[in-house]
């Protein structure tokens, strides 16, 4: 059962997406978040949401993935509707009890809705379509400038992708634990949450002592390859820019400017429609 | 001289209690003499604690010698300017898969070493292509090291260490945590590097199975080498391994106990083969 547990959430699929550089895809996703706190009208996120939907299209990942991570923050998402929809003071539009809905509480309340939603069907898509070693690599690469202010970059990376290879692996190591103590009488279950918690000691202890037995052996098998730090190193899988990442970064580029450029005009134009219309 | 030579070696485990006082030392290595010749199969043998897996961490300069001196292809161990290249001369496989298996994608893992080594990109798929050929691990180069079983993982570990192509290969009880058929698949593995490639091996390990191929044998006990010479050799000395708490092939006992009964069979039966030989040629001298 957890031999066969994905880390991260990467959807195996061959598009356009998933073949783009990783740092173009962290890059954008950087930009598309900070868009969607740039924007504050329907117009902008009109916008956000015609870029996003080609951008799932374009990524050939089912959309019932991209909604799973919304089921993580729907609670979170209630709470800020909610919030918003009765506590913004403004001009009434219903009142029930002693709770009143604004105009601006509505306004409010549907904004930060899409802002959230997007904001993580955003970064689904990134994840989805990047595995976790593609990301660790980006990053590295990424974050390369700040080795001049002793940032140590290189180690970050490394160990991240160590955690990413050695999790499934100590996740397989708590399972065969837990076994073994529920084998000698161990209750993990019954207890309230403190008891439970204390169940978890006898569990905690002999994981991390092989953890660090592992990280012993594992720091000698690298010595033993020559692992001196990122220095001298060259890489098998290299990251070079193509066209297709260039392409992607104008395209990105130009969704910001029409996003800016609507969310200032489009108000405008269309209301002068409606004036001319009305008229 | 050839490719590993140990003069005199020793190493002590110091012991201390929690003060760091010294409590006692242990003394792992205990005057050690090895000349290994470039192309040769030796394997060590030796129960747990006898000292073996010490003397194999030596030889890619893990330990230092406490005394005494190791030369790896002619490059003392104890010379910090050597230690890449010695690293890279005497490549090392360890005991457990999951602990040295490093890449999420087994052709990243074995294109580990070569990338510590700085050799440029197009060069490490070439070694990566080859090695991984060279151990059959080819049609897996894209699964994930945790899909793969106890001796397919081991024959990674050794791919990854091949594709820098290293003169000796030492391999820590490579076997130990596999099932028979991961072992068989390691041995087999190993010894067609040995026949094709012509890389020096040094096999650590308490099978007694495995050594049989060996050209020559080494068994520790107590830090010392207590027995040499050639798997035959050694295994005629069927009471000094039992002794030794090693596992002599059932064969081989059998042979012994047949011999010591007084019929004429040979000395040092390693294969079921040569028993069946030996006991034909028995019933046709009787």
């Amino acid at each position: 059962m957890l031999r066969d547990i994905t880390l991260g959430q990467y959807y195996q699929a061959d598009s356009i997406i998933h073949r783009l550089d990783p740092r173009v895809k962290l890059g954008s996703t950087i930009i598309f978040i900070i868009s969607l706190f740039l924007f504050n009208g329907a117009a902008g996120y009109l916008v956000a949401a015609v870029f996003l939907a080609l951008v799932i299209k374009l990524s050939r990942v089912p959309f019932r993935f991209m909604i799973k991570g919304m089921k993580a923050i729907l609670f979170l998402l209630m709470i800020t509707v909610v919030f918003n929809l009765f506590l913004t003071p403004g001009e009434p539009l219903i009142r029930v009890w002693t709770l009143t809905i604004t105009k601006e509480g509505v306004r409010l309340a549907i904004l930060l809705a899409m802002r959230l939603s997007f904001l993580i069907i955003g970064s689904s898509v990134m994840t989805l379509t990047t595995t976790p070693n593609q990301l660790t690599d980006g990053m590295e690469k990424m974050l390369g400038p700040l080795k001049k202010i002793k940032v140590p970059v290189h180690e970050i990376a490394m160990m991240m992708s160590i955690a990413l290879r050695f999790i499934p692996i100590l996740m397989e190591e708590t399972d065969k634990i837990m076994k073994a103590q529920l084998a000698r009488g161990a209750d993990f279950e019954s207890g309230n949450l403190i008891k439970k918690a204390k169940s978890l000691v006898p569990l905690l202890v002999p994981l991390f002592i092989s953890a660090f037995r592992r990280a012993n052996d594992l720091a000698m098998a690298m010595e033993a390859r020559c692992y001196r730090g990122g220095e001298y190193r060259t890489k098998m899988k290299p990251l070079h820019y193509g066209r297709k990442d260039w392409i992607a970064y104008i395209m990105v580029g130009s969704y910001l400017i029409i996003g800016i450029l609507a969310s200032k005009f489009l108000p405008i134009v269309a209301g002068e429609i409606i004036a001319r219309f009305w008229s | 001289m050839g490719i590993i030579e140990v003069k005199d070696l020793v190493y002590e485990y110091i012991r201390r209690d929690e003060e760091g006082n010294v409590e006692g030392i242990t003394t792992a290595v205990d005057d050690v003499n090895l000349d290994i010749a470039q192309g040769d199969f030796v394997a060590i043998l030796g129960h747990n604690g006898s000292g073996k897996s010490t003397l194999a961490k030596h030889l890619n300069a893990i330990l230092y010698p406490a005394e005494g001196t190791v030369w790896v292809d002619g490059k003392d161990t104890k010379q910090d300017q050597y230690l890449w290249d010695i690293r890279q001369t005497a490549g090392m496989v360890f005991q457990n898969p999951d602990n040295q298996i490093i890449g999420q994608m087994v052709e990243e893992d074995v294109g580990f070493g070569p990338e510590n080594m700085g050799v440029p990109t197009k060069e490490i798929w070439e070694r990566v292509e080859e090695s991984l050929k060279a151990v059959g691990m080819y049609e897996f180069r894209k699964s994930s090291p945790n899909k793969l079983s106890g001796g397919q993982k081991q024959r990674v570990s050794i791919a990854g260490v091949i594709a820098m192509h290293p003169k000796c290969i030492i391999l820590d009880e490579p076997t130990a945590m596999l099932d028979p058929k991961g072992r068989k698949e390691v041995i087999r593995a190993v010894r067609a590097l040995n026949d094709v490639e012509r890389i020096t091996v040094i096999l650590i390990t308490h099978y007694m199975e495995e050594v049989i191929y060996a050209d020559r044998v080494y068994v520790m006990d107590k830090g010392k080498i207590t027995l040499q010479g050639t798997p035959r050799e050694v295994f005629s000395e069927v009471d000094r391994l039992r002794d030794l708490r090693l596992d002599v092939p059932q064969v081989t006992v059998l042979a012994h106990e047949l011999r010591k009964e007084g019929f004429p069979i040979p000395r040092g039966i390693l294969t079921k083969q040569e028993f069946r030989e030996a006991i034909d040629q028995c019933r046709q001298m009787l």
